[in-house]
């Protein structure tokens, strides 16, 4: 590549071609072409960003049309507050108790926190999901990615002593908390969780606490 | 005794082979690459453990900037005949009566990044000359319930194309009340399948952890 075999003129008019040809110098090509590969190396965006998926469920757009019952001892409501605080209270509270609101535990993104207690909750079908992994993993399962997906989907959907998380978010919340929390549901292999909107008590609830949190000599729990 | 001569001449090396694999390396990586997209607003996406790859086609991206803009996106669709962007502006145009030219919708078609510009200025954005003076009207897109322009987007992206999927790129400081009302109007619009953009980040845990 790029040898050019050059041609001279002997004495006499005679064509006689050089035994050695000349090098070209090269040195400048490659200095571009190092330029241009460091270009396109830190321009190419290699790895893609990855996506999370969420279903919300529909709007109740018909006032007479009645949310969903669900069992409310099983229901864990998990608030998003501010500066990475998470308040949870299980149940619902009735509208007698709404003079008397239940206390609210608060608890934070580590591992020892809202994973620990979603896992506690969560236990039977996180072993049973894990177990099946570890059967895929360890080669007694032969099983395809495709139908491991589904499986696991199915042992979700058999589910029926985990918790029903709802998650909602107090307005000083960010979006980083949203995905946080999201994943956490994912990491703990929750079944059923969903993303309502906050309800007026719920946020009297969270500046409830929030208040007893800044005076720090009655910092309930 | 005779002397060793020296040879009194530099020795080359031959640079063929380097210049070989530079040509084959710089040709791979200008075939496969794919230029990042400057977008109106610097975004940090949180971590998630998800590990599905984002889509290419059929996706209207919401951009949300941690000041509480909100920008738009769409693809062109799989197929660049079928010219979804400069279609969907188009009908936005009808809707808000405004007639764009032919080199505005190709220029709406090229443009390579999220949009947020009101539609009353849409037709001086895609005059400008160049991306600097363009900037100016990134402000993004009007959505209170008054002037609610992200909802005929949205309207319009989905009449074009059908299979659109919405995704969701917000930064990890993005106040939550912004995030809640894109969803807000895109749940009142029957839109209940979303994605969010993150970056992977490994997590592990084991039961041991749990059974203490």
């Amino acid at each position: 590549m790029a040898e050019i075999i050059q041609e001279e003129k002997g004495k006499g008019g005679k064509r006689k071609t050089k035994k050695h040809p000349p090098h070209i110098d090269m040195t400048p090509m490659v200095d571009l072409m190092c330029l241009l590969i460091t270009f396109f190396m830190l321009t190419t965006a290699f790895s893609k960003a990855k996506i999370m998926e969420i279903v919300l469920p529909e709007k109740l757009k018909d006032p007479n049309q009645e949310a969903p019952k669900i069992s409310a001892s099983r229901t864990l409501n998990i608030i998003l507050g501010p500066e990475g605080k998470i308040f949870t209270y299980p149940g619902s509270v009735k509208p007698e108790d709404y003079n008397n609101l239940p206390p609210l535990n608060l608890t934070d993104f580590s591992a020892t926190g809202i994973r620990q207690m979603l896992l506690e909750r969560n236990r039977a079908l996180f072993k049973k999901i894990d177990d099946f992994n570890q059967q895929v993993i360890s080669g007694k399962l032969e099983i395809s990615q495709d139908s491991l997906a589904t499986s696991i989907r199915r042992l979700k959907s058999d589910d029926d002593t985990g918790p029903i998380v709802l998650i909602k978010a107090y307005k000083e919340a960010n979006y980083g908390n949203f995905v946080d929390i999201l994943d956490e549901m994912n990491i703990c292999g929750i079944a059923r969780y969903t993303f309502v909107d906050i309800a007026w008590y719920e946020e009297k609830m969270v500046e409830n606490a929030m208040s007893s949190l800044s005076t720090p000599a009655t910092s309930s729990n | 005794m005779p002397k060793i001569k020296l040879p009194t001449k530099q020795p080359r090396i031959d640079m063929t082979p380097m210049v070989d694999t530079f040509c084959v390396v710089l040709t791979f990586l200008m075939l496969t690459t794919q230029m990042r997209q400057p977008e109106p607003a610097t975004v940090d996406t949180p971590f998630s453990i998800s590990e599905t790859p984002t889509p290419d086609f059929n996706t209207m991206t919401f951009l949300l900037s941690p000041e509480g803009q909100v920008f738009m996106n769409f693809d062109n669709g799989p197929d660049t005949l079928l010219k979804f962007r400069p279609k969907i502006l188009a009908e936005m145009g009808r809707r808000y009566g405004i007639e764009f030219n032919e080199k505005q919708l190709r220029e709406f078609e090229k443009f390579p990044s999220s949009i947020g510009v009101p539609i009353m200025q849409m037709q001086d954005f895609l005059n400008a000359k160049d991306n600097t003076s363009r900037k100016a009207f990134q402000t993004g897109i009007p959505l209170d319930s008054a002037d609610n322009q992200l909802a005929m987007w949205i309207q319009y992206a989905r009449t074009v194309n059908p299979n659109i999927n919405a995704l969701i790129k917000g930064d990890s400081k993005t106040p939550f009340p912004v995030v809640k009302k894109v969803l807000d109007i895109l749940q009142d619009l029957n839109v209940n399948r979303f994605n969010l953009i993150t970056s992977l980040e490994a997590a592990k845990i084991n039961l041991e952890e749990i059974q203490q």
